[in-house]
């Protein structure tokens, strides 16, 4: 059995060749994109210890994406439920409604530390497109967007937003035309024109560089979640458990961070299982689907026995995706967090009856996930659990597919 | 031995005082006999190694012109079995050498050994893997070596003196210069003088080893190569095969006669 290594942090627990656990991540790339790579590795590596950058970072966070956000009791829902008392931190009240604003700032602040000019990234739901092109126009970068056809159809709202910033969107129509493709094309974009553009990829997926970097941004979420916590109960409860989606799973990555080395802290991850009945998941750690090679790392994918990747169905736009960050399998694979499935249908549910019990917190399709989760388990809790879910995103760009499901004309 | 065949093909055509000519088509493009017969119709036009790929859905390094090759093969319900088909039909009548490209998630999924395995039986003489850069590869690359199969190391504008020797230094007998930053099939962004003196670099470096350049080279700047061991033209035949299709026109005769205008600019 993998083992974690207690008191170091999470992204850096992977060996020389960037594999956690020896086998998940690493660096599947083109000789071509060895260079810029270790180029940023050496830049990452030296920002991280740099006291400038970190005020800068931390100044970017708090003014701008409006850190810290709230982290809030449901006590409608608890009540409701009956069992554990349910909590929930509020990422999308993050300037522009997701977690996805941590990673863009951060590497909007490397390309310009790198001297690059353009910045180019993908996007499923639109999250990390409309974060990557909000600090793009920030800090003064030209930036490009990757996005599949699909999702620029089902996510028109971000789309919307990211034209308003100014971003060029590059609608991709090779193979299924969702996350799987966008970031693909990135990666041919970026092997094209690495000398003078960076790419940002969206989640904790990719060549180990990637996954670092974006699971260090994301990490502001446990970070500043830990004092509210220890303001809330005066210590660290007793019995906590965290629940987050995971599509990518760069919420899930921030949201755990702080608490990967506190045993009496369960993490649980939801993936998105698909309309019921549906063999389409976009669920490869439940499902336990077999090792293999996506964007550069190694990682458990959905693949036929020919190792082409297969489609995946979801009503969530930003958790269909066919691969899962190298940082949860390594967690799986340790033991240390459980993944679990919810269906559209199951998410749907949970999306009503938390909009409807607390009012302040409409959450979008993905962490619509983890509470189909909270809402199975919180009954049978005590009242001395706590439950805390990460509301990564706002519903409102969700809503035309919500509307139309439950019926109603908007 | 098939390595060893696969090295004295660049050997022959540097006795002839030429550059070796290598041609790029998806295996099972459009589909499996129609793949074959394009290998046939190349081998008659006067090729010196076929490369084979084996195409990728999750490719990360091709342009558009093979992208739409693998897709039509992947589509048409093309496995990795029926590329090793293919090339095994071809191999049984031609001496032509046959080098597989693909990606790791290919080899991965397939398993090493039994992929290793099929290569010999389907007398394939060497591996290109895109996405599995030295020094990850070495295991394999050993492995391949075992079964008498030339892993061919990759190596790009960018990879510094350093590494190219460290790469040069655990390469097979046969290795890829990627002739400039970019997926492949796009215009040539550097000048040719610039790609002879990268090559004669590593030729400089390790003078008993053969490189292919690739990437970008189309019967309009293959000439400028005809000083160098060998180069590869891929993007441009894809392109001919979907333009056949499109027409309705036989992509393995459009082909051949493509290979025969690369050869002779090779060697005008």
């Amino acid at each position: 059995m993998i083992q974690l290594q207690k008191g170091v942090p999470l992204i850096d627990q992977h060996d020389e060749n960037g594999y956690w656990g020896g086998k998940f991540g690493g660096n599947q790339i083109a000789e071509s994109l060895n260079h810029p790579i270790e180029e940023l590795e050496n830049e990452f590596e030296k920002l991280r210890q740099d006291d400038t950058f970190i005020k800068e970072r931390d100044y970017y966070f708090k003014n701008f994406i409006g850190a810290p956000t709230p982290f809030i009791k449901l006590e409608n829902l608890t009540k409701y439920l009956g069992g554990a008392q349910i909590y929930c931190k509020l990422v999308s009240k993050a300037t522009g409604g997701a977690h996805k604003a941590y990673n863009a700032v951060v590497h909007s602040l490397i390309c310009r530390r790198l001297g690059k000019t353009y910045i180019g990234g993908d996007t499923g739901a639109g999250y990390a497109g409309k974060m990557l092109s909000m600090a793009a126009a920030k800090f003064n970068l030209k930036c490009k967007i990757f996005m599949g056809a699909k999702d620029i159809e089902r996510q028109s709202i971000n789309v919307f937003s990211m034209r308003s910033y100014g971003a060029d969107i590059v609608p991709v129509n090779s193979g299924s035309q969702t996350l799987v493709d966008a970031v693909s094309e990135c990666m041919r974009w970026w092997t094209s024109e690495n000398e003078d553009s960076h790419m940002c990829v969206g989640s904790t997926v990719g060549p180990t560089i990637f996954v670092k970097i974006c699971a260090w941004s994301t990490a502001q979420i446990s970070r500043e979640m830990k004092k509210q916590v220890i303001d809330e109960f005066g210590e660290v409860p007793k019995d906590m458990k965290l629940i987050n989606c995971v599509g990518g799973g760069s919420s899930a990555a921030g949201f755990w961070n702080e608490w990967i080395d506190y045993d009496n802290v369960e993490l649980i991850g939801v993936e998105a299982g698909g309309p019921e009945g549906s063999k389409k998941h976009a669920a490869p750690l439940t499902n336990d689907s077999p090792l293999g090679v996506l964007h550069g790392a190694t990682q458990y994918v959905i693949q036929d026995n020919d190792g082409e990747i297969e489609e995946t169905e979801s009503i969530s736009a930003g958790l269909d995706y066919p691969g899962v960050s190298p940082l949860h399998c390594f967690l799986k694979e340790a033991g240390r967090a459980r993944y679990t499935s919810a269906t559209d249908e199951e998410a749907i549910e949970a999306f009503q009856l938390v909009s409807k019990n607390e009012g302040f917190v409409s959450p979008s399709l993905e962490p619509s996930h983890a509470f189909a989760e909270a809402i199975k388990i919180a009954p049978t809790l005590s009242k001395d659990t706590i439950i805390v879910v990460d509301s990564c995103g706002d519903s409102a760009k969700d809503s035309k597919i919500i509307a139309e499901r439950l019926g109603y004309k908007i | 031995m098939s390595s060893e065949t696969l090295y004295k093909s660049f050997v022959n055509a540097e006795k002839k005082n030429r550059a070796a000519l290598l041609t790029y088509t998806v295996g099972g493009d459009p589909n499996k006999s129609i793949s074959l017969e394009i290998f046939r119709e190349i081998a008659k036009s006067g090729v010196d190694i076929i490369e084979c790929g084996l195409g990728h859905g999750a490719n990360i390094g091709d342009g558009g012109a093979i992208q739409d090759s693998t897709y039509r093969a992947l589509s048409g319900g093309i496995r990795t079995d029926d590329v090793f088909d293919i090339i095994k039909d071809f191999k049984d009548e031609s001496e032509i050498d046959v080098i597989i490209m693909t990606y790791q998630n290919k080899i991965m999924s397939y398993g090493e050994e039994k992929f290793l395995e099929k290569c010999r039986e389907s007398q394939v003489s060497g591996i290109i893997c895109v996405d599995w850069p030295w020094p990850l590869n070495l295991k394999f690359s050993d492995k391949c070596k075992k079964n008498s199969i030339t892993f061919i190391q990759l190596l790009c504008p960018t990879t510094n003196e350093e590494r190219l020797n460290k790469i040069l230094n655990d390469a097979h007998d046969v290795v890829y210069y990627i002739s400039m930053l970019s997926t492949t099939g796009q215009k040539l962004k550097v000048s040719s003088n610039e790609i002879i003196e990268r090559f004669q670099l590593i030729k400089k470096l390790s003078p008993e080893k053969k490189c292919i350049i690739g990437f970008g080279i189309t019967a309009d700047t293959i000439n400028d190569f005809k000083k160098t061991d060998a180069c590869v033209v891929g993007s441009a035949l894809c392109r001919e095969i979907s333009n056949s299709i499109n027409k309705e026109l036989n992509p393995a005769i459009n082909v051949g006669s493509m290979v025969r205008q690369l050869k002779d600019n090779l060697n005008s």
